[in-house]
């Protein structure tokens, strides 16, 4: 965790332990701190402070948005059916999976950047109109594996021409380190963060919804968050999730020109290896992934020696079990299956130096040579 | 020596994981993630591997998860499949420890700089006179499964390790429970990994093949009855023919899928003293003929033979005594006349007799 945010959150464990929605002095001191995190939230994000909601992360988020839009629609006795792409995370892909068998899920392929392929939603949503109702469409900000940067203000026309009642959702959960939430804000109606991927601590998230933007709420109860979103505060959490998002937002605009430099040193370094290439041009992506695909290994082998020499990597999503899945991204991007088996993602961020990467360059090159001469023939 | 131990989240494997940190080996655990469908039984559930990470973790070692369910489903469940169609009974367990354990793995373990593969295995690898490892029957007759890993040869024997192989399944235990284990007790698996137990194998080959009915005839060839699905009629059953119960206790005693025809006789009908086996593997990598002894399954008991080679990968077997037919597909393991030691193994053939062999008997 950034220490912004630890400093922020240790008050909250202690000394002010009280609930917020109580009525005492306590609790008044940690209304408030929310009152001024949520302040603080709403500026980094661009919205109103009445748009931002605090939640458990972003798959809460996500299923929030999805599964909230359609039953709104259902709960009217409508026909309703929710869009994605093909290479969202799974926080919204299950979601609109799992309507499918009941008609009420679309999944739309993506280019070959792993973006939504703008053309076949727009005609997907042109057919769906006439059908019924569209109730949302989730277009990721930026692509979870492969770093892509989606172009949220054409896919905004597409759906505001195509489907005019949709609500436009994005997780945005790979984005805000890097990019300037205003404008993907400006361009939706419901966005998604999760508090680990700047700093904060896990298990918090922030939703921004849209004055005005009607769903049905996931989880009822004691009507906190203005009735979006029941449960007791977790007010050590919002306060250090916010305290991250500013810091983060201070010094993005330094950070990641810093970063975008070590990144292509690092992408260089591992193309020199040979048989490497980069999956995004790096003008496309988010600088503080390296997404690679290396020919003629197992990245689940690859992994095991980056992790004994102290490199810690991943590859793609793991199952329940812990395996190695291959990864529905990369194949609906496009990428052959032996292929993505050689895919290696590496994260940089505000810890990491240019003596990491030459190190890591290093360590990649020795494992991978390895691995290719002990490939069977 | 640095060993990878394949933990399926049994005891046996939990206790050989224990056992190689006894001896001060530096060991690290990873499961197998083979099979990627639904399941309810076999080792590849979330909490087998819940509970291979979680004896890890006591253990202080190391624990990884390795997903090898595309050549599992190549290796193991199609052909498994594919067998069915054919009339033939295959032993998936064995495939997958021909293809699985004893090949990917130790790859794997080799390029990522491991000295030797462990299991849990009960069965013990013993050098004989000229140096060279041979599978042993485990210390544990009732639980031995040198069959099971009878395919090993040559430098696999070299690089594999079966630390529990000399114990009873109840001192393994006993030192689970003494370790303070959480597998201590955890019951033995038994069915096919990949086969649910709701359902079974009728459920499963009927989502993958399309079943087809059957004539019924007896050893004449006189139609006696029909059965729903050939492709699941195996050489020795007597339920489900609708035959059960009939005056003469009646036995399949010969299943063919093309012409789709099950055939049903005596028990004496049933009797061969022929064997020919095919896609034999020898320890010593090369074939001999003479006197053995052949386990023709897991725990079955094994029985004196003569053995005559044909070629390299075949041989014809004759009892010494006749026995039930062997459905074609199963695993034949030639052991020594002592019964101590695997000298080879292969695959029982439809037919009793090699055409070319002299002395064979249907």
């Amino acid at each position: 965790m950034r220490p912004e945010a630890i400093a922020a959150m240790q008050p909250f464990l202690a000394d002010v332990y009280a609930n917020p929605s109580g009525s005492h002095r306590f609790a008044r001191e940690a209304r408030r701190a929310i009152d001024e995190a949520r302040d603080a939230v709403a500026a980094v994000v661009g919205c109103k402070p009445g748009e931002v909601i605090f939640n458990g992360g972003g798959t809460e988020g996500d299923n929030t948005a999805i599964f909230g839009a359609v039953r709104r629609i259902q709960a009217t006795g409508g026909a309703a059916a929710a869009v994605c792409s093909a290479a969202e995370h799974h926080a919204v892909l299950h979601c609109v999976e799992h309507l499918t068998p009941h008609g009420a899920g679309v999944v739309v392929g993506t280019n070959g950047e792993g973006s939504i392929d703008v053309a076949a939603l727009a005609d997907v949503l042109r057919r769906l109109s006439a059908e019924g109702t569209v109730p949302v469409v989730s277009v990721m900000a930026v692509n979870n594996e492969v770093g892509s940067i989606t172009r949220l203000d054409e896919v905004a026309r597409v759906v505001r021409s195509a489907a005019p009642a949709a609500i436009l959702h994005t997780d945005a959960v790979q984005a805000a380190c890097w990019l300037d939430l205003a404008p993907i804000t400006a361009c939706v109606d419901i966005l998604s963060l999760s508090s680990h991927k700047f700093g904060g601590p896990k298990g918090c998230g922030i939703m921004f919804e849209r004055v005005g933007v009607d769903i049905e709420p996931l989880i009822f109860g004691g009507g906190q968050e203005r009735d979006r979103r029941s449960g007791t505060h977790n007010v050590a959490g919002i306060v250090a999730t916010a305290a991250a998002l500013v810091a983060t937002a201070a010094e993005r605009a330094t950070e990641t020109a810093r970063i975008a430099e070590l990144r292509g040193e690092l992408i260089a370094g591992l193309v020199a290896i040979g048989g490497v290439r980069a999956t995004i041009a790096a003008e496309h992506s988010v600088p503080g992934i390296a997404h690679i695909c290396i020919e003629g290994i197992e990245n689940e082998a690859l992994l095991f020696l980056l992790d004994e020499a102290g490199l810690c990597a991943s590859a793609a999503s793991a199952c329940a079990s812990g395996a190695l899945e291959p990864s529905h991204g990369l194949a609906a991007m496009g990428v052959p299956r032996e292929l993505a088996r050689g895919a290696l993602r590496l994260s940089l961020g505000h810890t990491t130096t240019r003596s990491d990467v030459s190190s890591a360059i290093g360590i990649i090159g020795t494992a991978v040579n390895r691995l290719r001469t002990h490939t069977r023939a | 020596m640095k060993v990878l131990v394949a933990m399926s989240g049994g005891v046996d494997s939990s206790v050989a994981a224990a056992l190689m940190q006894r001896e001060g080996h530096h060991v690290v655990g990873v499961t197998m993630r083979l099979w990627g469908g639904e399941s309810d039984t076999g080792c590849c559930s979330v909490s087998d591997v819940d509970d291979a990470r979680r004896v890890a973790q006591q253990l202080d070692i190391d624990h990884l998860v390795f997903n090898f369910s595309d050549d599992f489903q190549e290796k193991v469940v199609d052909p498994y499949v594919h067998a069915h169609a054919t009339g033939v009974t295959p032993n998936p367990c064995i495939e997958c420890n021909r293809s699985l354990k004893f090949s990917r793995l130790t790859e794997r373990a080799d390029a990522l700089g491991f000295d030797a593969v462990v299991t849990g295995h009960h069965a013990r690898l013993v050098p004989n006179a000229k140096g060279e490892m041979r599978v042993h029957r485990g210390g544990d007759a009732a639980k031995d499964q040198s069959y099971v890993v009878h395919m090993l040869t040559g430098r696999e024997l070299e690089r594999t390790l079966f630390p529990v192989g000399h114990m009873t399944k109840a001192e393994v235990r006993a030192l689970a429970a003494e370790l303070g284990l959480r597998t201590a007790s955890k019951p033995d698996s038994q069915d096919v990994c990949f086969i649910p137990t709701t359902g079974g194998r009728e459920t499963f080959l009927g989502k993958r093949i399309p079943f087809h009915s059957g004539r019924v005839v007896d050893t004449e060839g006189h139609d006696v009855g029909q059965v729903e699905a050939v492709e699941l009629v195996t050489i020795g059953q007597r339920r489900g023919i609708g035959l059960y119960k009939t005056e003469a206790k009646r036995f399949v005693v010969d299943v063919d899928t093309a012409s789709r025809t099950v055939v049903v006789g005596t028990e004496g009908d049933l009797q061969r003293t022929g064997l020919a086996l095919h896609s034999m593997v020898w320890a010593g990598g090369t074939p001999e003929s003479g006197r053995f002894r052949v386990q023709c399954s897991a725990h079955g008991a094994s029985m004196p033979c003569a053995v005559d080679v044909i070629d390299g990968g075949r041989v014809q077997v004759t009892l010494d005594e006749p026995h039930r037919r062997i459905a074609p597909g199963q695993s034949a393991v030639l052991f020594d006349e002592s019964d101590a030691w695997v000298v080879a193994g292969g695959l029982v053939s439809a037919a009793s007799a090699w055409p070319a062999s002299v002395g064979a008997t249907a």
